[in-house]
């Protein structure tokens, strides 16, 4: 069959995206031979929906929408395919001075410790209903996303019930900083750069990377459908090849500020270069007065195997869109959630990577708090998470 | 066709929002009601309950709309007619025109297609009006920068205006490019020479 190698991409500007960004603007994917046309767009719906009917070939996509999308869940269902992770981690939640303020009063302990946060929200939001006031409101990006889950699993563990005691509303990245400065959102769950710039601008003030609360989450995969896959296979492992090399030129460090400039480009990300590096380099300006804060786990886009795309994580993502009553509990709906996500297209691409580093988390997710998590049993992982009463 | 089905247009741009409603009056809807302040939008759509939500592909917005699909909020589950792939030809059809529509009340999708139809044609005038704008403006700067390289040539060869004006084209033509072009080039030229 004769593949066409003019590759129409889809693309969100946001960090996460690095790695299609790069293979494209360094010329990987022209190496590869192929001819890649990226198209940024505004909304996930609009990736998905030009994913779906062909308009893409491939695309920069939510984790939990890849999965969403092969299982039809709101949707018409079109089997799509991960070959590659594009990203884990890279979001945080921002919260407003005043909500910071409120849980700094509450918290026992310190409040950099997630489950003391999720137990001064506990009491933040008991509080608040006990005064009559209007439930706290956080923004996150769509309905089948890691901010969604990431959100949730925090809150939830300090006794929040997300869907009852708060209001979880969806925002597009670029209207967050502004929800929050006019108050219509008390808090949010972004990737970067969008909480650098609410604490840039002095309305926000970051309390977590989500990579405090869980240490590996699927954020962004490059997505295919199914079919495209089945029809181009030689041009999906030359694409996946393009993008583990950018992965590799993008987590070494002394090729960030060129990587930076590159994503920074008023037709890729937009933004200040000086703030691509913060992400980067994951070295974050956490609140108005200067404070900084450091994680060697910030966004993790090639090292420690973080582009091979892990089963794990897609049942782990499907397992939170079970919690969430999303969808049900099924063996034949985790087996379709777990074959999306493709590591053997990418081994067959990029090479089978060497162990995993020293550090990363035994069950592949590393949450924190709650059993291990194990996709042979997720009915009893679900189990463990019951809210009384619900 | 049910003039009483509620209407909510979903589009940052006042202009074009008006036309469409202007459009959907004119077809017979009496209930159209447009959306242009984004802010707390599930919250003013709710309130308004409306049966159909159009709403411009280049909204960023659309992702709330998504919300509703969640079945555990609200009864009323949306249907969105873009991703129907039981009808390529309107979904081409949106995708260009750059338009997409929510059904909310449970309704059969051919009772309101003509609803899309309409927007389709309605969001294609729009853009057409938008060309033919932008091509005003380039036609009104490239007049300008004519007339001042017309009057650069006059000063320095002696020319009459028909003169400089004919030097240009045939400059134009010779060299394969637009008028405007050459007069800009003449332009930064004299520039230097200053």
């Amino acid at each position: 069959m004769n593949e066409d190698p003019r590759l129409r991409i889809g693309f969100i500007p946001l960090a996460d995206a690095a790695a299609l960004i790069v293979a494209v603007d360094k010329g990987f994917t022209t190496d590869e031979g192929l001819d890649v046309e990226l198209k940024r767009e505004v909304s996930w719906s609009n990736v998905r929906d030009k994913l779906n009917i062909g308009l893409f070939d491939a695309a920069h996509l939510l984790a939990p929408v890849a999965i969403a999308s092969s299982l039809g869940l709101g949707h018409v269902r079109v089997p799509i395919l991960a070959p590659f992770n594009l990203g884990l981690n890279g979001n945080a939640i921002t919260v407003s001075p005043d909500l910071y303020a409120a849980l700094a009063a509450s918290v026992e302990g310190d409040l950099a410790n997630p489950m003391n946060s999720a137990k001064a929200m506990a009491r933040v939001v008991a509080e608040r209903r006990a005064r009559g006031r209007d439930p706290l409101a956080f923004g996150m990006t769509f309905p089948f996303s890691t901010h969604n889950y990431q959100l949730r699993f925090w809150m939830a563990a300090g006794g929040v019930n997300p869907d009852e005691d708060v209001r979880l509303v969806v925002l597009p990245p670029p209207y967050m900083v502004e929800s929050l400065a006019n108050k219509h959102v008390d808090a949010f769950c972004v990737g970067a750069p969008w909480n650098s710039v609410a604490v840039d601008l002095g309305v926000g003030r970051i309390l977590h990377f989500v990579s405090e609360i869980l240490a590996r989450a699927a954020e962004k995969v490059l997505a295919v459908r199914e079919r495209w896959a089945q029809d181009n296979p030689n041009l999906l492992l030359r694409l996946v090849r393009a993008h583990g090399r950018a992965a590799g030129f993008i987590e070494e460090s002394d090729n960030h500020a060129e990587v930076a400039a590159i994503l920074a480009a008023p037709n890729r990300i937009g933004v200040d270069a000086e703030v691509i590096m913060r992400t980067l380099a994951g070295r974050l300006k956490v609140s108005p007065d200067g404070a900084v804060r450091t994680s060697n786990r910030y966004l993790l886009v090639g090292r420690a195997n973080a582009a091979r795309p892990d089963p794990v994580q897609a049942a782990w993502l499907y397992a939170q869109m079970v919690r969430w009553k999303q969808t049900e509990l099924s063996d034949t709906l985790l087996a379709q959630a777990v074959a999306v996500f493709r590591p053997d297209i990418y081994d067959q691409a990029v090479g089978v990577p060497g162990p995993m580093p020293a550090g990363e988390p035994a069950d592949g997710v590393g949450a924190f708090a709650g059993p291990a998590f194990s996709p042979k049993d997720v009915a009893g992982y679900l189990r463990t998470w019951a809210i009384p009463g619900r | 066709m049910d003039p009483l089905l509620k209407v909510v247009i979903v589009d940052e741009s006042p202009v074009r929002s008006a036309i469409i409603e202007e459009g959907l009056r004119e077809a017979g809807f009496t209930q159209v009601t447009r959306i242009e302040e984004m802010a707390n939008l599930l919250a003013r759509i709710y309130a308004l309950d409306p049966d159909v939500i159009v709403i411009d592909l280049e909204n960023p917005s659309r992702d709330v709309l998504e919300q509703m699909f969640q079945v555990s909020r609200i009864v009323k589950r949306p249907i969105a007619m873009f991703v129907d792939q039981s009808d390529a030809a309107s979904i081409q059809a949106s995708v260009d025109a750059g338009v997409s529509a929510y059904i909310v009340g449970g309704l059969v999708k051919e009772r309101v297609k003509n609803i899309l139809d309409l927007c389709i044609s309605r969001f294609n005038a729009f853009s057409r009006l938008q060309t033919e704008l932008d091509q005003a403006k380039t036609a009104l700067e490239d007049r300008k920068v004519i007339d001042r390289a017309k009057g650069i040539l006059m000063k320095a060869k002696n020319l009459t205006e028909e003169e400089a004006y004919a030097l240009l084209r045939k400059t134009a033509m010779n060299e394969k490019k637009k008028i405007a072009e050459i007069a800009q080039s003449v332009i930064t030229a004299s520039e230097m020479f200053k």
